[in-house]
């Protein structure tokens, strides 16, 4: 019967207004067993993922995380008659059910980003009674089913680049382990993207530009954001001031495991956007645990003298054990590390 | 049956009617199969490795507690991390209550096996080594807890760190026995912790022996409490092969056991010859700093009643062949920088140095070795120094080796 239903359902497009699709389902978020494909979830309308479903909101980040040149197309799913809670500076007070949904995708051609999109995996993070779960799905070669990965996979992905040559990037995704290495505070998983200071810019809609905060509470997505709001700069704006630009990137690719509650709280480096003492931000300060990593330099920043800090050494990286991030990246960031240097140039070196 | 024989009883009833063994030969997939392994352990867990050499392309991590992951014995099960492409340690710990044993790791581009934030951690019967002997090139540390409490580093062995082989960071209650470290930069390094016993130890053909040291600007500061007893510290003869900027990378080529900052560290009962730069050196820390809660004076220091051979014959930290000109020819076995104020303190320092003789290098403040205005005693100090007590463990996680 219900798959008469959806072969009516399929006969009757164009000649009637299509029925709305099935809800997300919730359930098939909070049962213990994570569904073996992502469909199951019902987040989105088509079986390709580009459709989100009902009460499932696109959203972009000021200065995301950088990944191999990925393409990221992020949603919040919010459970019927719920909102987000206002916070800062951490991430938004989600209730239980609320689900991060975030597609990795690559285009053919990275100076034709959107075209010949071919989608890699869709990362979740669902807010369950108990706490937060990272899963990660991989697209098939015919992208049209996304299977649950949970112990890692290493995927080859051949694009050509930004100045129009081959490049092959050796393409990793995490295990369930890993997410949570990246999305810990104080030992416990959650998410770290959706932050009030990070959401606050603007998101075109169907054509229409408006600030995601003010929307969110206009449609009752959010609730308790005050009049004035912080806000992360967006790296790669040249309009915006160089050590704002700076310090965001460094908080959006550093900050999520150098802060005093993160995976790297050890080192003392604290690089999120709240940490105001320039020496555990890392200026004049000498490594503790970093090894070769430190490429024969004394200190992690060195104001005034990129080539003398071992923080843009170690983004400049390839190679496991000197390579930050250590996740999450194969490839150096170009356009970050020229951000950095201009960055750490722009500080005053000591008297 | 007496309460306790029942209590117990009830524990390995307990403990045997729910605890798995994971099985995971040796093969192709290994990354796969092993993480899934480690993912789909349940508290109480064994993750077993079969014998043989599992290849491995990215690290490792477990994240449940109370599991233990085994091999067939070290050297028999072997992890290889030579084609590791990601991730900055061989096996990250991050599950409270977790046992590594009876395995090697080798290669691993960063870290071997690192825990962090865990409480009751214990490495037992590991090898840990970089397989082309000391290189730059080759990871920090070999085992590595760090901001972890109860750790036990049982029988453990590691070969060629670019740091330390052994490496206990802003940990608490720590012992460290029955273990060897050899080929490394340093071969046992207590940084920034509280109340640890190393014991009953090799460490040698390091650049240094055994390290204890507190460092500025970390989390957790202020280490003390820490007994460096029955160890033989000898021949520590591999030139420091650290790449620079790390602070292993100033210990002297030679240097047996090597105090840095820290108080109540008591250095006895141990053997200590053959390391050409010095037996056992005492010094503050030298680099700047702005963090006022730090002290970079070493303070409540014993050395005692060790069997000190020849050391100390062509030192190789800076100025040495002068300093030692200025002793006689070489350094006394025990060597003291002299330092006891800085510029946020000082006061009176509190040493005895019972061994000896004692190279006090009375330095106009840390690191001047040019300011040095040698001078050479018998012994130093005056005993009364309480010992910190000895570590114990929970009863639950320090079981004799089988």
């Amino acid at each position: 019967m219900r798959r008469l239903a959806g072969l009516l359902a399929v006969l009757s497009l164009g000649a009637a207004p299509a029925p709305n699709p099935p809800p997300v389902d919730l359930q098939a978020l909070l049962v213990d067993a994570p569904a073996p494909t992502l469909d199951a979830y019902r987040l989105f309308s088509d079986p390709g993922a580009r459709k989100p479903n009902a009460r499932v909101t696109p959203y972009a980040l000021n200065t995301p995380l950088f990944s191999d040149y990925a393409e990221k197309s992020r949603f919040l799913f919010l459970p019927p008659g719920t909102r987000a809670r206002y916070t800062a500076p951490g991430v938004l007070d989600l209730p239980v059910g609320a689900t991060l949904v975030k597609t990795f995708a690559y285009p053919a051609d990275l100076r034709r980003p959107g075209e010949r999109l071919r989608l890699i995996e869709t990362r979740l993070l669902i807010h369950r009674p108990e706490g937060w779960r990272a899963l990660a799905y991989v697209w098939n070669a015919e992208q049209t089913e996304a299977v649950l990965k949970r112990a890692g996979a290493r995927l080859p992905v051949n694009i050509i680049d930004g100045a129009g040559r081959p490049l092959a990037i050796d393409y990793a995704v995490p295990n369930a382990n890993q997410c949570k290495q990246c999305h810990s505070l104080s030992g416990e998983l959650v998410p770290i993207g959706p932050k009030a200071r990070n959401l606050n810019g603007d998101y075109t809609y169907e054509g229409r530009r408006e600030n995601q905060l003010a929307r969110w509470t206009r449609l009752g997505l959010l609730e308790g954001a005050p009049q004035v709001l912080p806000r992360t700069a967006v790296w790669n704006n040249p309009r915006e001031p160089l050590a704002d630009r700076g310090r965001a990137y460094l908080d959006g690719n550093c900050g999520h495991c150098h802060n005093p509650q993160g995976m790297a709280s050890n080192t003392g480096l604290f690089l999120d956007l709240e940490e105001q003492r320039p020496s555990a931000r890392g200026i004049g300060k000498h490594p503790v645990a970093a090894g070769r990593g430190s490429g024969d330099l004394a200190v992690d920043i060195a104001p005034g003298n990129p080539d003398a800090s071992i923080l843009l050494y170690r983004m400049k990286s390839r190679e496991p054990g000197v390579m930050m991030p250590e996740l999450g990246r194969s490839l150096p960031h170009a356009e970050g590390v020229a951000l950095i240097a201009d960055y750490l140039k722009s500080l005053d070196p000591p008297r | 049956m007496t309460p306790r024989f029942i209590a117990l009883a009830l524990a390995l009833c307990a403990s045997t009617a729910q605890a798995r063994t994971l099985e995971v030969p040796v093969g192709a997939g290994a990354q796969e199969r092993v993480q899934t392994a480690l993912l789909d352990a349940k508290p109480g867990d064994v993750v077993a490795l079969g014998a043989g050499r599992f290849e491995f392309t990215d690290g490792l991590s477990l994240d449940v507690a109370r599991v233990t992951v085994t091999g067939a014995g070290e050297g028999k099960t072997i992890l290889s991390f030579a084609g590791q492409k990601g991730s900055g340690e061989g096996l990250l710990i991050t599950g409270n209550g977790d046992t590594v044993r009876d395995l090697t790791v080798q290669d691993t581009k960063g870290d071997g096996v690192k825990s962090k934030g865990v409480d009751r951690i214990s490495f037992i019967g590991l090898t840990v080594e970089w397989t082309a002997g000391p290189k730059e090139t080759n990871g920090a540390y070999g085992v590595y807890p760090v901001a972890s409490t109860n750790v036990l580093i049982d029988h453990v062995t590691v070969r060629g760190a670019s740091d330390a082989g052994i490496y206990v960071g802003q940990s608490k209650t720590i012992i460290v026995r029955n273990s060897r470290a050899e080929f490394n930069v340093a071969g046992i390094e207590i940084e920034n912790s509280m109340n640890a016993d190393v014991h009953d130890n090799v460490a040698t053909h390091n650049a240094g022996g055994i390290l204890v040291f507190d460092l500025p600007g970390l989390p957790q500061m202020g280490g003390h409490s820490t007994r460096v007893f029955h160890n033989q510290v000898v021949d520590n003869d591999t030139p420091n092969f650290a790449r620079k900027g790390n602070i292993v990378g100033n210990v002297p080529t030679g240097t047996g056991v090597m105090l840095m900052a820290n108080r109540d560290v008591h250095v006895f009962d141990n053997t200590i010859s053959g390391n050409q730069t010095s037996a056992v050196m005492v010094i503050a820390y030298s680099l700047s700093f702005d963090d006022k809660a730090y002290n970079p004076l070493p303070r409540d220091i014993v050395v005692r009643d060790n069997r000190i051979g020849r050391n100390g014959w062509a030192p190789t930290l800076p100025g040495g062949q002068s300093l030692a000109g200025a002793f006689g020819g070489s350094l006394p076995p025990v060597i003291w920088d002299g330092v006891t104020s800085y510029a946020g303190g000082g006061g009176p320092v509190s040493l005895w140095f019972k061994d000896g003789p004692v190279g006090n290098l009375n330095l106009a403040r840390a690191g001047d070795t040019a300011s040095a205005k040698p001078a050479v005693t018998a012994t130093l100090g005056s005993a009364g120094l309480a010992e910190p007590a000895p570590v114990t463990l929970p009863p639950d996680q320090d079981k004799p080796a089988t």
